[in-house]
């Protein structure tokens, strides 16, 4: 006795529904009689039959929705319908109750070809090395004979039971996008209610479920009287409080404005050579490294005032922070003893913290024990600023975005202006520790670096 | 001002040459003729009804669950048969995805071509033989592929020899609808510049898809070779004598160093364009009963009939034949091997270079790494 499945007639179809039935109960049919007609999403089609003999049952209804790789009709010899055959559906029911009418989760996955993955068969076999790990009924080693036991039963197993044992969960349904904002805000969509469009999650659903869990960010209340209430807290609360702290230290803020023409021709060198392939090199790095030298030369920047013991407390290294713009806000992750890496290692440094900051993954060990701070206000295209430094830090760096500007070169008679690239440093600093000669001295060390970065050698 | 000239007027070209009408009469044509015997006009006849077959078989197989996809044939029998009869070594065959008959007559085991489309194969198959080029899916792809094997016919000093014998040509099947592609008129603009020896085989049946030539070219499709700077031809593509004896002229003329010729053979799909279609949604059931009346098999048929060629017993072991080849198709179709992963490899590189030699190695390392499986 065969049984005819319901194959996929077009290219990842789930389900089909039957149409009308050519032939009915002990009719005698040969191979390629068209035995029932369906419409698909895509188009009417008669199927034919793939086995010769009588019809025994027809296992789905006209009219019925049928699931692709449902049986739907039982052809044999006469002599096996008296067979007593389980209905593959439920015992009681009857063959007059399709099998596996289409339920609303999906059990098998569209293919191109077939019947579609087989659900919950997809376990994956385990690993020679990993026989120890496996569950005693598992660690079985394989046998050269066949076992004798565990023949499977000629008929399936009763489908509901199949199902109820592997009921996959399901998939969450949410586009790129939302999914991208679920990693940013370290959301499992599986944990998301989804309120869109045919049970799709929404960055909304996304940004809510960030506020109710522990993840801080940009968690929005119900806007009410016109208004939005952002819940003070994370990220965003740590913000609040340190910058608070640091209208306590007196500051001082310094600018220049560098032709870094020779440091977009050192980044382009870099780009090309075979140890920074993959990198993204930025101006950022070379700054950091010109401000690590400087920080050599007036060390002061780099220092920090103990309250306790009333004194200035001057690290040896630099752990030189970055900060970074992230969904959940201002994060300023540091690179620690900055001063004692080269420039790739700086830009190796420089890759690997600032997306990882991004997606929320900065170990927290990363996040504390800075003692100075750049800020690339630059990408945001805006020319300069007068940044806060860091709470515990005594200076902070700002760069701001490198324009093609009009510059004077040369003297006397060769004096001319030329198009260069042009950016502006500035630099905060806590004036109880750093005077203005040394945030001066600082910052046009760092400004002939950049405008001549084979002047670092001097260094 | 007139319209200028070109545009609008109907040629006489615009008549599909036909040797055979649809009621089984030979009929003359003042610049074609089939010079062939009756006993070859019954292997065509042969060629046909096994080829409806293998086509029949298939959309089965299909629509049983056992192919993914199949693009059937029914009504191009005589566009395939007629233009592949025509060529002989050291000729290039270079075929779409619907030249099942194609295949057929250069000698590719049916089953062979079943492995795509079920999903176990690759798009080659271990029957095809040197002269036949894989099955392209991307529309009009191939027509550049057979420009370049042209020329590469020219280089090999394989064209326009005294001895006509060592002589080739290429020939490459596409449809109407591939007309609309850059890459058909890429090849057109190549194979005129080179003077290449390929005759484009332009299966016209109608529909690209779903939509009709009308939609495509406001003049028939043959006289777009005048604009490269070479002939085409519009035959009666469901008349295989017509299409054996046009094919045969074309390229003939191409191994001669005459250049490339374009061949429209005027034909329909009386199938879906592939078993995912349904054309009863595009196209009207007056529109294919029409087109039903001149089908390639029949006239054929009538004619060897009407000739005493044939008889019925000799269409009893040919429909006996038929079904044999069927169930060999359905019983190969099913034992078709399951794909090895190691088989990727094998079908890229004639000499698989040394790093992918290591992959190679290193994935079967990872695969035996795994328990046998249990099924």
């Amino acid at each position: 006795m065969n049984e005819f499945k319901l194959p996929d007639p077009g290219e990842g179809l789930l389900e089909a529904d039957i149409v009308s039935w050519k032939v009915a109960v002990g009719d005698t049919v040969a191979v390629n009689d068209i035995l029932l007609e369906i419409e698909t999403a895509k188009s009417l089609v008669e199927l034919p039959s793939p086995y010769a003999g009588v019809v025994l049952a027809i296992l789905a209804d006209e009219g019925a929705t049928v699931e692709v790789g449902a049986p739907i009709i039982r052809i044999g010899r006469p002599d096996e319908a008296s067979a007593s055959v389980p209905s593959p559906s439920t015992s009681g029911a009857g063959p007059a109750t399709p099998p596996a009418v289409a339920p609303a989760s999906p059990a098998s996955e569209a293919l191109l070809v077939g019947y579609g993955a087989k659900s919950g068969t997809a376990t994956r076999r385990p690993r020679k090395g990993q026989v120890a790990d496996a569950p005693p009924a598992a660690s079985v080693p394989a046998v050269a004979e066949p076992a004798p036991v565990t023949v499977p039963p000629a008929e399936p197993a009763p489908a509901q039971g199949a199902v109820a044992a592997v009921e996959p969960a399901p998939v969450p349904r949410a586009k790129p996008p939302v999914r991208r904002v679920a990693r940013d805000l370290g959301v499992d969509l599986a944990t998301v209610a989804p309120t869109g469009p045919g049970g799709t999650i929404t960055a909304d659903d996304v940004v809510a479920a960030a506020g109710g869990g522990s993840a801080p960010a940009r968690a929005v209340s119900v806007p009410q009287d016109g208004e939005r209430r952002v819940p003070l807290k994370g990220v965003r609360r740590q913000m609040f409080r340190s910058m608070t702290a640091s209208l306590a230290v007196p500051q001082a803020t310094a600018f220049v404005e560098v032709d870094v023409t020779a440091t977009m021709q050192l980044i382009d060198t870099l780009k090309r050579r075979r140890d920074f392939t993959g990198l993204r090199v930025s101006p950022l790095a070379v700054f950091a490294k010109a401000a690590c030298l400087a920080i050599e030369r007036v060390p002061e920047l780099n220092s920090r005032y103990d309250a306790a013991s009333d004194e200035i407390v001057l690290p040896q290294d630099v752990n030189l922070g970055i900060a970074a713009a992230t969904p959940r806000g201002l994060l300023v992750p540091n690179i620690k003893g900055a001063n004692r890496m080269n420039l790739l290692e700086l830009t190796r440094a420089v890759n690997d913290l600032v997306p990882r900051a991004r997606e929320g993954k900065v170990p927290p060990a990363a996040l504390s024990g800075g003692t100075f701070t750049i800020t690339n206000i630059g990408v945001f295209g805006v020319d300069g600023g007068t940044p806060i430094p860091n709470e515990g830090e005594a200076a902070i760096m700002c760069l701001g975005t490198i324009r093609r500007k009009p510059w004077v070169v040369g003297t006397g008679e060769h004096e001319r202006i030329e198009p260069r690239s042009v950016c502006t440093v500035t630099i905060t600093f806590d004036h109880r520790l750093v005077d203005g000669e040394m945030g001066s001295k600082f910052l046009a060390d760092v400004s002939t670096i950049m405008s001549d970065p084979a002047l670092a050698l001097l260094f | 001002m007139t319209e200028p000239a070109g545009t609008t007027a109907t040629d006489p070209g615009d008549v599909p040459v036909q040797l055979l009408a649809p009621d089984g009469r030979r009929v003359d044509h003042p610049d074609f003729a089939f010079t062939g015997t009756d006993a070859e006009i019954a292997a065509h006849l042969r060629d046909m009804v096994l080829t409806r077959r293998i086509d029949t078989e298939a959309t089965a197989l299909q629509r049983k669950g056992e192919l993914g996809l199949w693009p059937p044939l029914l009504g191009q029998e005589a566009a395939q048969i007629g233009s592949a009869r025509a060529t002989r070594d050291p000729d290039l065959v270079v075929p779409s995805y619907r030249e099942h008959g194609v295949a057929w007559c250069l000698g590719v085991d049916p089953i062979d071509l079943l492995g795509t489309f079920r999903g176990t194969d690759m798009v080659d198959w271990p029957s095809r033989p040197d002269g036949f080029h894989l099955y392209s899916f991307v529309i009009g792809t191939q027509t550049l592929h057979g420009v370049g094997m042209a020329m590469a016919l020219q280089r090999e000093h394989r064209v326009g020899n005294d001895d006509a014998a060592a002589n080739g040509a290429v020939v490459v099947y596409f449809g109407d609808g591939a007309t609309s592609q850059g890459d058909v008129n890429e090849a057109f603009v190549f194979a005129a510049s080179a003077n290449a020896p390929v005759v484009f085989f332009c299966q016209n049946n109608q529909y690209a898809i779903s939509e009709p030539t009308s939609l495509q070219s406001r003049i028939p499709l043959y006289r777009r070779a005048a604009g490269f700077g070479f002939p085409g031809v519009r035959v009666d593509g469901n008349d295989v004598l017509a299409v054996q004896a046009v094919t045969t002229w074309a390229l003939e003329r191409a191994r001669r160093g005459g250049g490339p010729v374009l061949v429209e053979a005027f034909t329909y799909r009386m199938g879906a364009h592939t078993t995912s279609d349904d054309p009863s949604k595009y196209r009207t059931r007056d529109e294919e009963g029409e087109w039903g009346a001149r089908d390639p098999i029949a006239r054929v048929k009538a004619y060897l009939l009407s000739v005493g060629a044939i008889d019925q017993a000799w269409l009893d072991d040919l429909a006996a034949e038929s079904e044999a080849l069927a169930e060999r198709l359905r019983a190969g179709c099913l034992a078709l091997p399951e794909p090895l992963l190691a088989d990727q490899w094998s079908n890229v590189y004639a000499t698989t270079p040394d790093r992918l030699v290591r992959q190679r190695e290193e994935y079967l390392a990872y695969e035996a790494s795994f328990a046998e499986e249990a099924r």
